[in-house]
């Protein structure tokens, strides 16, 4: 290789910003490269430019309030953190909920993996230059979006799950249009799978690209689907099962490539078991019951109850005015979000507003290997690696 | 299994009090799960313990953060939430940090993984790690006073 003389000697390396407004880095990542030719010496990523002290707020808010700000750390997969708060707070309290809430917790938690991956698949496809996955993969989750609208009058900030429970009563025939949905889902994936699975550009572009070995990943604290894209089958939903899970038959899909492709293919295999889920829970709903536990003074009563008791309408009135208050004490909670374990942890002192809330965000964590899977790769090879963590910078940076 | 789970974590206690009694101030438990308060002295020690130990293997860090008591003394309150993969189970190590003197030891050479967690609770509080390669602000820009996270750190307003 020819040597360029500059004023320090001959140039070695070369230091390349990359981000913060890159379209690849998929929000607003700034990642510093040191470059020997386009080889990889040093990856440092740059965070915060998306920090908006979403924890400091929570504390600011009562425990119902919060949950508005938790569709907004993961803005793709909104319901999935709304779960992920009310289990906390849930637990914090000893609440119970409700079978047909938890199915029905179940089944929307799902379609907001199906929905996220979707996102997920176009747009790193789009990263590695397959332009129609992008396309064919928003038009399947709008569909998804419809039935969110259609259940929680919102397609994309549901802040659905409420503490207790549900906010409402899922309209009159919402389960015909999750069964249309159900239906025509897999051939659909099977379509994303013609384009990409055997295709020879994306193979080269994925295989092999972005490995990382097993124990690294733990020590990094890896989760989700990159986890098990390294050969271990650590999912929440089957190891510490929540809301009903371990009521559900579905397979946690493994490989042990490690590489780009070994995660689409994960990812690929997650929406085909999301499906069966949702085809479950379908069945397991029953058409009639409670949506919330009764928990008077925490839990908002229904609306007829308020309009013919007294106490009701005192507690709806104290609830939403000054709150309720746990009793001093902590609480944490893992659930599998389709980035990977999703903890909240919740610490009340007693009074109506959360004494600290924090999210064990697995965007945040995720992202810290980066460096280790692209040191020594091409410059070229980045896009695929922050496309395959699957980061969300509302997630990262809070 | 939330009933296993409960009993095989008193016995995490228990294995780690055998190994040094001095590392275990105090066992709390709330809702089914246990707290291990260990003094801020054996907290790198204590951490090892728990991945290496072949009746533990909590070789996964869940999480890392921070709580601040502000004005109760001491101040701070470091919480890990670690798991145990092959087996199955979850336990929060627990060290409390004064305010006049907020450092701690860094877990990063027992997880890693603590990096960038304990980065952002020394941007957020402001707790110090000893022995952490690349300790850094990591949301906030490098210029900024204060740490927010803390309580007497406005949510709104002139600091």
């Amino acid at each position: 290789m020819t040597t360029v003389e500059t004023a320090t000697g001959p140039a070695k390396t070369m230091v390349l910003n990359m981000g913060p407004q890159h379209p690849s880095t998929h929000g607003v990542l700034r990642i510093l490269l040191e470059l020997d030719g386009e080889t990889i010496v040093k990856a440092i990523p740059d965070l915060g430019y998306l920090h908006t002290g979403i924890e400091k707020t929570c504390e600011a808010k009562t425990y119902s309030q919060a949950i508005t700000l938790t569709d907004r750390i993961d803005y793709l997969a909104p319901l999935s953190n709304n779960l992920g708060y009310c289990l906390a707070v849930e637990k914090l309290l000893g609440l119970e909920v409700p079978k047909r809430a938890q199915y029905i917790r179940v089944l929307l938690a799902e379609m907001t993996r199906i929905a996220s991956h979707l996102v997920w698949l176009g747009t790193h496809a789009i990263d590695l230059g397959a332009m129609s996955v992008f396309l064919y993969c928003f038009r399947e989750r709008e569909e998804i979006l419809k039935i969110f609208e259609m259940v929680a009058g919102q397609r994309m900030m549901t802040s659905y799950f409420r503490i207790g429970g549900l906010a409402l009563d899922p309209p009159a025939g919402w389960l015909r249009a999750v069964d249309r949905f159900v239906r025509m889902m897999p051939g659909r994936v099977d379509d994303y799978e013609t384009l990409l699975t055997e295709n020879r550009i994306w193979m080269a572009r994925t295989q092999g690209v972005g490995r990382i070995n097993l124990e690294d990943a733990i020590a990094l604290s890896m989760t989700g689907p990159a986890l098990r894209a390294a050969g271990l089958a650590y999912d929440n939903r089957k190891l510490f099962p929540y809301s009903s899970y371990e009521e559900f038959d579905f397979q946690v899909p493994v490989r042990t490539e490690s590489d780009c492709y070994a995660r689409y293919m994960i990812r690929v295999a997650e929406m085909r078991e999301s499906l069966k889920i949702i085809r479950q829970a379908m069945d397991k709903i029953p058409a009639e019951g409670p949506i919330r536990t009764e928990a008077p003074g925490i839990v908002p009563p229904g609306r007829e109850k308020m309009k013919t008791e007294m106490e009701a309408l005192i507690y709806h009135f104290k609830i939403f005015t000054e709150g309720f208050s746990p009793a001093p004490g902590e609480a944490y909670v893992t659930i599998e979000s389709p980035r990977g374990e999703l903890g909240v942890f919740v610490a009340s002192d007693g009074t109506p507003k959360p004494l600290r809330v924090h999210f064990r965000t697995p965007s945040f964590v995720n992202l810290q290997s980066l460096p280790k899977m692209v040191e020594g790769q091409m410059i070229a090879d980045v896009i695929a690696c922050i496309g395959t963590i699957d980061i969300v910078l509302g997630e990262v940076d809070r | 299994m939330a009933e296993n789970s409960q009993q095989s974590t008193a016995v995490v206690a228990e294995h780690l009090r055998a190994w040094n009694p001095k590392a275990v101030e105090s066992v709390l438990e709330f809702h089914g799960e246990i707290t291990i308060v260990v003094p801020r002295e054996f907290l790198r020690a204590a951490a090892e313990r728990l991945r290496d130990d072949a009746n533990l293997q909590f070789n996964l860090l869940s999480d890392m953060t921070c709580v601040d008591r502000f004005p109760a003394e001491p101040r701070f309150e470091l919480n890990y939430h670690l798991t145990s993969i092959s087996r199955r189970e979850k336990v929060r190590m627990r060290a409390a940090v004064p305010g006049d003197n907020p450092v701690a030891d860094s877990v990063t050479s027992v997880w890693p993984g603590a990096g960038w967690m304990e980065r952002e609770v020394f941007d957020l509080f402001g707790v110090r790690f000893n022995g952490h390669a690349d300790l850094r602000r990591i949301l906030l820009p490098d210029d900024w006073e204060g740490h927010p996270l803390r309580k007497d750190f406005p949510v709104e307003g002139q600091r």
